[in-house]
């Protein structure tokens, strides 16, 4: 049974412009982009001057926003391996934003917590699919874009139920094998995270 | 006191039962005829009768050789289930301490521990260790500090940092746990780790507890009892391992209950570490059949009325489902109705 409310399960609570930071960078996925023009709308476009773009997805829209430096990947692994690099040598005075699908802010907040910072300090925004990362607690393989209830490991094969227990440290929700107690009963699955 | 080790396993054929000496050192976890989680947090001093769980601070019975030959073999098939974030050197050294020198001083016939400044010398009959050891270098065990001395203590340990007004699951050896995990809960503070909980959180139990913890005084251990019940006499039952142990659940029936079903509980001690300011978190496991907690009649008696009203979402949470309506049948033929004294020591 899924049950909710789960206190591990991640807040996004928005992008949230930090005028007091130096240099501003932006990790952007697909609709997160909107986020990022809902501030531009709401706080002016100062910032803009003093900030970063990394990307996965349509260029265009930022493009148009003119920022310091725009960097778009091909893929989100190619982008995480960019960022790592960045903030390997990074300053005081950054601030770090994420908008995106949950599985993409997870693993760039996994990266920018393996670089030192704070994960209270970075502001993130959920946009676009509400699809998960889940990690099989039995073979620990994790499953990307995860739509359904339960849903099949990618890796092992065992139906997993997606609990809303999270690990920021693995950046993916936990999945439990739904027929353990009698095999084969694993129901249908069905959407649940579209 | 000279301790009988028994040759027996917590897995396949499960020939682990307990003596009728060792039932009544149980540590009962209920102290009324009801349950529901409450912040039950007491010092962590000797009580009950002679001989009792609470007669040691860190507690050793007749089944530590088995269970420590158990943890082996978990950890052969899966190292994950001991691991320690890199800062967490320094409360390595504080627990090994601690666990050295409580056990030294509490079972002497079985361990002996002496100092000479940083050189230990640290003798584990039972075990059949003898290691001299430089007290801070890690390269002098076979093993990181933790896992060293967690190889020779019955129970699960955690090792929790305490920073930010939060504490922090940040090291760890676990191979008997009641179905959590601590390779995805490391790093977790303690509202997080705590999360799957239910009930517990809208109650303001989790509240209460971080902030009783976070004033923890050194040289003041605290303890409680938690309580869950397994299946077979197996103390590795894991989220990892759950598929071989899950099935188990279908295998009770009425002729079986008194042996297959177990109430497990769990006595968790809380130490706050001398150099690191973390805190040892103490889970230790003792299990008990259905037809061993009968032979004390107040157990059964209590035992029987508290499954039996026990609220459903504890019912779900706990795993009992499958099988607590055929317990309370079985139990209910040993309780006649009779009133029972408070408290959880048998009368």
């Amino acid at each position: 049974m899924l049950v909710k409310g789960i206190k591990s399960r991640p807040v996004y609570t928005g992008l949230g412009i930090d005028t007091n930071a130096k240099r501003h960078i932006f990790a952007i996925e697909g609709e997160g982009v909107d986020a990022l023009l809902d501030q531009v709308r709401a706080v002016g476009d100062d910032f803009l001057v003093h900030s970063e773009f990394l990307c996965v997805g349509p260029v265009a829209q930022l493009q148009a926003l003119k920022p310091d430096d725009l960097w778009s990947a091909p893929t989100i692994p190619i982008l995480l391996y960019r960022l790592r690099a960045m903030l390997q040598n990074a300053k005081m005075g950054l601030r770090l934003y994420v908008s995106g699908t949950e599985g993409f802010i997870g693993q760039v907040m996994q990266v920018a917590i393996e670089c030192g910072i704070d994960f209270n300090s970075i502001r993130t925004e959920h946009r676009g699919s509400e699809a998960r990362r889940v990690q099989c607690v039995h073979c620990k393989g994790i499953t990307d874009d995860v739509k359904t209830q339960p849903v099949i490991c990618t890796h092992c094969g065992l139906s997993l139920l997606v609990r809303d227990h999270y690990s920021r440290r693995i950046a993916a929700f936990q999945g439990v094998c739904i027929d353990a107690e009698e095999p084969g009963t694993a129901p249908a699955p069905e959407l649940m995270f579209p | 006191m000279n301790i009988k080790f028994r040759q027996e396993t917590f897995r396949h054929d499960f020939t682990a039962r307990n003596s009728p000496e060792n039932i009544k050192r149980f540590p009962f976890p209920f102290h009324e005829d009801k349950y529901m989680y409450s912040v039950n947090m007491e010092p962590h001093v000797p009580a009950g009768p002679k001989g009792y769980a609470f007669e040691n601070m860190i507690d050793m019975d007749e089944h530590y050789v088995a269970e420590m030959q158990d943890r082996a073999l978990v950890l052969k098939e899966d190292p994950l289930r001991c691991q320690a974030l890199p800062h967490m050197m320094q409360a390595q050294w504080d627990t090994l301490e601690l666990l050295m020198e409580h056990q030294a001083a509490g079972y002497p016939d079985h361990f002996s521990l002496t100092k000479n400044g940083d050189q230990w010398h640290w003798i584990n009959r039972p075990m059949n260790i003898d290691q001299k050891f430089t007290f801070g270098d890690a390269s002098t065990l076979p093993y990181e500090p933790m896992e060293y001395i967690t190889r020779q203590s019955q129970g699960d340990f955690c090792i929790v940092d305490q920073r930010d007004g939060q504490l922090w699951m940040d090291a760890g050896m676990v191979t008997t746990q009641a179905d959590w995990s601590l390779d995805f809960d490391i790093g977790m503070n303690f509202m997080e780790w705590h999360g799957p909980v239910p009930l517990a959180h809208q109650l303001g139990v989790f509240d209460r507890a971080l902030k009783f913890l976070l004033n923890l005084q050194q040289g003041k251990p605290v303890r409680r009892l938690n309580w869950t019940m397994t299946i077979n006499p197996r103390l590795d039952t894991s989220p990892e391992n759950y598929p071989k142990w899950g099935q188990d659940r279908l295998t009770v029936t009425p002729e079986n209950v008194g042996n297959k079903v177990h109430l497990r509980c769990e006595l968790q001690s809380l130490w706050r570490l001398p150099r690191s300011n973390a805190i040892l978190f103490v889970i230790r496991c003792y299990l008990i059949k259905m037809e061993e907690l009968v032979t004390v009649p107040k157990w059964a008696r209590r035992f029987h009325r508290v499954l039996r009203d026990l609220p459903p979402e504890l019912v779900d949470y706990k795993g009992l489902t499958r099988f607590r309506p055929m317990t309370v049948e079985w139990l209910s033929k040993f309780d006649d109705g009779a009133p029972t004294s408070s408290g959880i020591f048998p009368d």
